[in-house]
């Protein structure tokens, strides 16, 4: 197990290398560099270059690249033109706020998901089935803000039930227990709507994976043994129908990213999609560079994550 | 009669194709006895497994009339609660691939212990893995410790055999099905499966139910052979008395069909088992590949019929019946 942990995360490094290169590559044919932020628009054409030598920014690629990483291990990841401070301090901010909505989403995306497909795939082809298919369809066919419009719209406006907008009450003394409560409270409905969009996928792999299992030899050997339906399922179908599901984990994260960049938007929840969009809407392109980049490295850990589970799970996998 | 283990009257099991019922095993009358070997010989597709899963009562989607009862309790009939009780623990089942029939995820141990689990609660955790560590022994294979914490992609084809054998063994059955248990094997293999299997009759008493394409196996290991042909029992024989005298015409041809010293012609007769939803439902099912034998020699609805005691056959015109490459046959034969 862990010669395979090793090597997995041997294979992640190049791919965060790689994905680093990409992002300064596009950093580099973005509209300005790292002064067009800071400075006076007033100043003289010579005070410029002066600046911009003293910067590096006349140095060959490979060196501004260099510059670049060192930068970004210390966690300076430039300044913001908007905000007028370091990105690392505009991200932090909105870091934990997202990864509260993800980790909500995820949560009600499991919750959902792995009871509708088990349902699904065990009494394939019934009413219920059907159902359940018939709104994976809906899901896959809508894109996600419709339904999260649809969400606010019910529980935020017409019922009042839950915040329309915003990450927390305003007004709230952070480090008490209202104060966590209500940014709960605030994270549940867009994270309610990103999950009914996410669970789409798993429900329908789920499904087709117990229906497929269900199949096996090794189900027929179990009742032989006269195992019931319901030990039939629980402990041998459903495990061996969830194993994938870990391997989607990662996607998942990928999905999310996505999901919350719109959600935010739609329920005004300041968290990094919403400065990924307002950051390209006003051009504030160290933001949107730095975004990318943890964006990227938030995927390649998903999937990392995801393959350590399935090893941890799969027995032919640990072993190989 | 106290020494009969099961009972199978009539047996008709019909799986639905496009709306309409067809019987893969069609009037199938027999019984086992405790401490028996009952060989089944056929072609594929004749309905030997299907006949084995409606013993089990394992088919998902099939409707199975008449009556299968072991023990004097009637299988068809019974609650799945109670079903479950004597599967596994009454009557066990080894099936054809070893390599599908475990569970991939599942350490060996665990996949015995299950069966010990569910029929033998007395047995706490550590007296499980006492029995399954006794089991993996008792069905030859080596340091069972390590077997026992083993996956079963990481066994050979012929090991995991072995661990479906100790699964069906568990709680000695008093009856055991083995669905071409060696059909997936080397030879080499085969040969030390069945083995085991003769030996473990001798320690368990079970009664077996042994399925197979291959004579030879039947001729070794078998005291009984049923003979099927689409669906139907065409010949059931005490096995000396088959090989040595056999009547039905397909029984002949399969025994023509294995090669034996010092004889230079086989008999193979054409063609195959014809699919379910294409087998004649009136006259006798074989007439159709013995072309050579007059209609009128043929019966309507042949039934099975004792012509020696225990020895009965499907076919009342055997006598008018002969191999056309076999003059002496033809000679005498016909009338
Ligand atoms: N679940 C099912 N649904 C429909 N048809 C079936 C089903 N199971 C078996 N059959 C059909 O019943 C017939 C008998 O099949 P069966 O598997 O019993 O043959 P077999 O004698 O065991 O052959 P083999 O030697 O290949 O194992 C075949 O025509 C098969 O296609
Ligand atoms: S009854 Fe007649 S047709 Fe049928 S198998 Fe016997 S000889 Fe052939
Ligand atoms: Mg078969």
């Amino acid at each position: 197990m862990w010669k395979f942990i090793v090597r997995r995360l041997l294979i992640t490094f190049p791919q965060i290398v790689f994905l680093s290169v990409l992002v300064f590559i596009m950093a580099q044919l973005m509209p300005g560099d790292a002064l067009t932020g800071l400075i006076d628009p007033t100043i003289t054409q010579e005070a410029l270059e002066i600046q911009r030598e003293r910067l590096g920014l006349n140095n060959p690629w490979y060196i501004q690249y260099a510059d670049w990483v060192t930068g970004l291990v210390q966690g300076d990841l430039g300044q913001s033109y908007r905000f007028k401070t370091d990105v690392t301090a505009v991200i932090s901010e909105r870091l934990n706020n997202t990864v509260l909505l993800s980790v909500v989403a995820l949560v009600f995306t499991y919750l959902i998901a792995i009871p509708l497909g088990l349902i699904s795939g065990r009494y394939n082809d019934s009413p219920l089935d059907s159902a359940i298919t018939g709104y994976t369809y809906l899901g896959f066919a809508t894109p996600i803000f419709i339904f999260a419009l649809v969400i606010l719209w019910i529980f935020g406006y017409q019922l009042g039930w839950f915040p329309t907008s915003g990450s927390v009450a305003p007004g709230m003394q952070p480090g008490t227990m209202e104060y966590y409560l209500s940014k709960l409270n605030h994270s549940l409905l867009p994270g309610i709507s990103i999950a009914l969009i996410s669970v789409v996928g798993t429900v329908q792999y789920l499904r087709s994976e117990i229906v497929d299992t269900k199949q096996k030899d090794f189900i027929i050997t179990a009742r032989a043994k006269g195992a019931s339906e319901n030990r039939v399922y629980n402990r041998h179908i459903f495990r061996n129908s969830v194993l994938p599901i870990a391997a989607f984990f990662g996607w998942e994260i990928t999905s999310l990213i996505t999901g919350t960049v719109f959600v935010e938007r739609i329920f005004g929840y300041p968290g990094m999609g919403l400065l990924f969009l307002e950051s390209i809407g006003q051009r504030d392109f160290s933001v949107v560079t730095a975004l990318t980049l943890l964006f990227g490295i938030a995927s390649i850990l998903g999937a990392l994550l995801s393959d350590i589970i399935l090893g941890m799970v799969d027995p032919r996998i640990r072993i190989k | 009669m106290s020494n009969e283990l099961l009972k199978i009257k009539n047996l008709k099991t019909s799986f639905r194709i496009d709306d309409e019922y067809y019987a893969a095993v069609d009037d199938v009358t027999l019984t086992l006895n405790k401490n028996e070997i009952l060989g089944i010989v056929g072609e594929s597709g004749s309905g030997k497994s299907a006949l084995a899963f409606s013993i089990m009562r394992l088919h998902t989607r099939a409707k199975i009339e008449g009556e299968i009862s072991l023990n004097n309790q009637n299988i068809v009939k019974m609650p799945k609660s109670k079903l479950n009780k004597i599967r596994g623990d009454e009557m066990a089942m080894i099936f054809q691939d070893p390599l599908t029939a475990l569970n991939p995820l599942m350490p060996i141990g665990r996949q015995i212990e299950e069966n010990l689990f569910l029929h033998n609660k007395k047995l706490g955790q550590q007296g499980r893995k006492k029995r399954t560590i006794e089991l993996l022994n008792l069905v030859g294979i080596p340091r069972p410790e390590r077997v026992y914490e083993q996956f079963p992609h990481e066994l050979s084809g012929g090991m995991r055999q072995r661990v479906i054998i100790a699964i069906a063994i568990a709680n000695d059955p008093e009856l055991l099905i083995a669905d071409e248990p060696t059909t997936a094997l080397d030879v080499t293999i085969q040969a030390q499966i069945l083995d085991l299997i003769q030996e473990l009759k001798q320690k368990i008493h079970a009664g077996i139910i042994l399925i197979t394409h291959d004579l030879g196996v039947v001729a070794e290991m078998a005291d009984r052979v049923a003979v099927m042909y689409a669906g139907q029992i065409v010949e059931i024989a005490p096995v000396d008395k088959l090989f040595a005298n056999p009547l039905h015409p397909y029984t002949r041809s399969l025994l023509n069909s294995v090669p034996t010293e010092g004889q230079d012609r086989l008999h193979v007769i054409q063609g195959v088992v014809p699919t379910l939803k294409n087998l004649p439902r009136t006259g006798c099912r074989f007439a159709e590949r013995i072309p050579w034998v007059d209609a009128s020699h043929h019966e309507e609805n042949p039934d099975l019929h004792e012509v020696e005691p225990g020895h009965f056959v499907r076919c009342t015109c055997y006598k008018h019946f002969y191999f056309p490459d076999n003059k002496e046959e033809q000679e005498n034969g016909v009338s």
